[in-house]
């Protein structure tokens, strides 16, 4: 009987969808509630108009709906703000690069490393994250301040050469090696997770055909490893850009990035609609960015990536 | 001088010798085979040729040179992995490109090879395609392609059909054994399917516990194996034990256990008492319903009269024995019967069923009568 059993397959169809929805329905929940409801709230706060005393005035005044473009004008007319977001997406691709050239030997290492101290070498490399951020970002004060043994050896060295000794706190090195230090974890892991399933017959194969160490390297190990690096990039990018802890302590007066502006329209000017404004150009500019990136990831290894996943 | 020497090559992994003294002569053209079973130390030759791996005493040299200071990148030879391990990322034309860019192939030349290897291969218009995108057999042929299209002096296959299915891996032998003889590069081939060996093979090095033991070509190592291992590993094999009790004018006599006196033609010189084996291939013993048992049908695929030119009656030429069917395996082709003689002895005995209709020549519990002549077993000291 025909009638029956597409019956039975639809009602073993329509419970499967159930499942999936049952399945999802937590993390779907989490970004509602986390992500959609917090974005809409920032959205229509960035039409309003600030409040007197700071905040945000009364979204109904005199029975009209008071909203405006008043701070995105102010945005895009104003061009300190583009300077400032324009070097903070440069801080944040310098710590990315940093990152992955200091990330891939790391990560190179431990996957190559004997199976028992993988883990040990892993749990090293998050250790950091056992302590406090600000803390750490403290440490980095001390280890920096004029009187480390650091600031003494550059300035040894540079008195040596007849130059004037230079600060190394409260510069735009400190923040650089702090955002590269803060985020190296981040870019660490998903390489190591991708280059510990690469395939050592491969690499067999291309010394078998000829290929040196560099060849090697370069033709089979790096595209390989490709999906690693766009996944450590995006994960290092994203908050790199949109960071202010590191420049407020670190950083001299120069080194004001868009975290920071956020940050000061926030709290200190009490600026919601503004502040409210240059969140949403960074969320949207951080999308952007990663979409293109995956873009570009998808488009050179098309559904290669998949397959060599799959098979390692 | 032959192309590729193996001289006295070891390997030793702490306590374990994977490859112990091994000496072979592979000749320019040759397909040779390395067969054994697992752990017999043929792939650590294979690799320590390739030079993934470096022999601890001993010598392999190709055209006479040795190659032990000579990375795998810089040696003459190429390999086809087990696994294929064909490059995910890149197309099959950019996989069999790889070894041309990387021996620095002018670049015009480049595609005209590729497309040349393609053709040797039997993947014209596969070119575009990535490798999941490919059969187990297309993979298996751009392995093959990427490791012949910079001609090396040697291929080295490590077990190239084992993931294959059965009717997919005969049909990749004929192709393999064509494809040598084209191309006429010397093959070295690694497996430990003996039936793949036999039908591959120019010649083949029969290998266990690291030695090789016989080499030879694949009809001498089937029809006279030299050790009870290749008797016993190369095909079904009977094997005869028991004291030898007489040798001379080439016919040696054991008395085979179970069994009683069976005769051999050899020319082997043995002093009688010393032990001895006989193997004996299924297929050379004939098996005829037993003429003692009355009103038996007459069942005797296999029965001539045999002229004797020396006049010997067929009892003096020939072993007789009795027994009685205790199984039988339906194989489709051939059916094999389990004949156990009343001392205890079991032989395996064969019998093609190529006769219309027939499938089964006797049943469980049938008595049986065996017998061979002196020159179908072989005799093993």
């Amino acid at each position: 009987m025909p009638g029956t059993s597409s019956h039975s397959a639809m009602t073993s169809r329509s419970s499967e969808r159930f499942g999936k929805w049952l399945v999802s329905a937590p993390p779907l929940v989490y970004l509602l509630f986390f992500f959609a409801i917090p974005s809409l709230i920032m959205v229509l706060a960035s039409f309003r108009t600030p409040g007197e005393f700071g905040g945000l005035s009364p979204l109904v005044e005199d029975g009209r709906l008071d909203l405006n473009l008043d701070s995105y004008v102010r945005f895009f007319t104003e061009s300190v703000y583009a300077q400032i977001f324009v070097k903070s997406v440069w801080y944040a691709l310098l710590t990315t690069l940093f990152c992955l050239l200091l990330a891939y030997p790391l990560a190179t290492l431990i996957s190559r490393s004997p199976k028992k101290y993988r883990d040990l070498l892993l749990l090293l490399v998050i250790l950091p994250f056992w302590s406090n951020f600000l803390i750490r970002i403290y440490a980095w004060m001390i280890i920096l301040g004029p009187n480390a043994a650091m600031a003494r050896a550059v300035n040894g060295v540079l008195s040596w050469f007849g130059h004037e000794p230079v600060a190394l706190l409260f510069s735009s090195f400190a923040v650089l090696v702090c955002l590269v230090y803060v985020h190296l974890p981040f870019m660490v892991l998903p390489l190591y997770a991708n280059l510990e399933k690469h395939d050592q017959a491969l690499l067999d194969a291309a010394q078998d055909l000829g290929a040196n160490g560099w060849q090697r390297f370069w033709r089979i190990t790096f595209p390989l490893s490709l999906p690693g690096v766009y996944a450590g990039a995006a994960l290092v990018f994203i908050p790199a850009l949109g960071i202010f802890a590191i420049p407020d302590i670190l950083g001299g007066p120069e080194d004001s990035l868009i975290g920071n502006v956020i940050k000061q329209q926030f709290l200190e000017t009490r600026d919601w609609p503004f502040g409210s404004v240059l969140s949403i150009v960074l969320t949207v500019a951080a999308l952007v960015l990663a979409g293109l990136a995956a873009w570009v990831g998808r488009s050179q290894l098309g559904t290669r990536s998949s397959g060599a996943l799959s098979r390692a | 001088m032959a192309l590729l020497e193996i001289q006295n090559v070891s390997r030793r992994f702490g306590d374990f010798t994977a490859v112990d003294q091994v000496s072979i002569a592979i000749e320019a053209g040759e397909f040779f085979t390395l067969l054994g079973p697992s752990g017999c130390g043929k792939t650590t030759l294979l690799r320590m040729i390739a030079g993934f791996d470096l022999p601890d005493d001993g010598r392999i040299l190709l055209n006479g040179e040795d190659l032990a200071d000579r990375p795998p990148e810089q040696r003459p030879l190429r390999t086809v992995f087990q696994s294929y391990a064909l490059f995910p990322h890149m197309t099959v034309e950019g996989n069999i490109a790889f070894p041309l860019q990387m021996t620095k192939t002018p670049a015009a030349e480049v595609p005209v090879k590729v497309q040349a290897a393609l053709e040797d291969v039997r993947l014209i218009g596969f070119g575009k395609r990535y490798p999941h995108e490919l059969s187990g057999g297309q993979k298996q042929r751009v392995a093959i392609g990427r490791a012949l299209v910079t001609h090396p002096a040697v291929l080295l296959l490590d077990e190239p059909l084992a993931a294959l299915d059965a009717k997919l891996r005969e049909e990749m032998q004929i192709e393999l054994i064509n494809l040598q003889k084209e191309v006429g590069i010397t093959f070295v081939y690694v497996t430990h399917d003996q039936t793949e060996a036999l039908a591959l093979s120019h010649r083949i090095a029969v290998m266990n516990k690291g030695r090789v033991e016989q080499l030879d070509q694949p009809s001498k190592i089937y029809s006279f194996p030299t050790s009870r291992f290749v008797a016993d590993f190369i095909g079904k094999c009977n094997l005869l034990e028991g004291p030898v009790t007489a040798s001379g004018n080439g016919v040696v006599t054991i008395d085979a256990e179970g069994l009683g006196p069976v005769r051999v033609a050899s020319s082997a010189a043995v002093t009688a008492g010393k032990s001895g084996a006989i193997a004996l291939r299924p297929e050379k013993i004939r098996v005829a319903t037993s003429t003692s048992a009355v009103g038996a049908t007459i069942a005797e695929p296999d029965r001539r009269p045999e002229a004797k030119p020396d006049g010997r009656s067929d009892t003096e030429s020939n072993n007789h024995f009795r027994g009685t069917v205790t199984d039988h395996l339906y194989l489709g082709d051939v059916t094999v019967y389990i004949v156990s003689t009343p001392q205890g002895c079991k032989l395996e005995t064969l019998l093609a069923n190529s006769g219309a209709g027939r499938t089964k020549f006797f049943e469980v519990g049938d008595a049986v009568e065996m017998s061979w002549s002196v020159d179908a077993g072989h005799f093993i000291s």
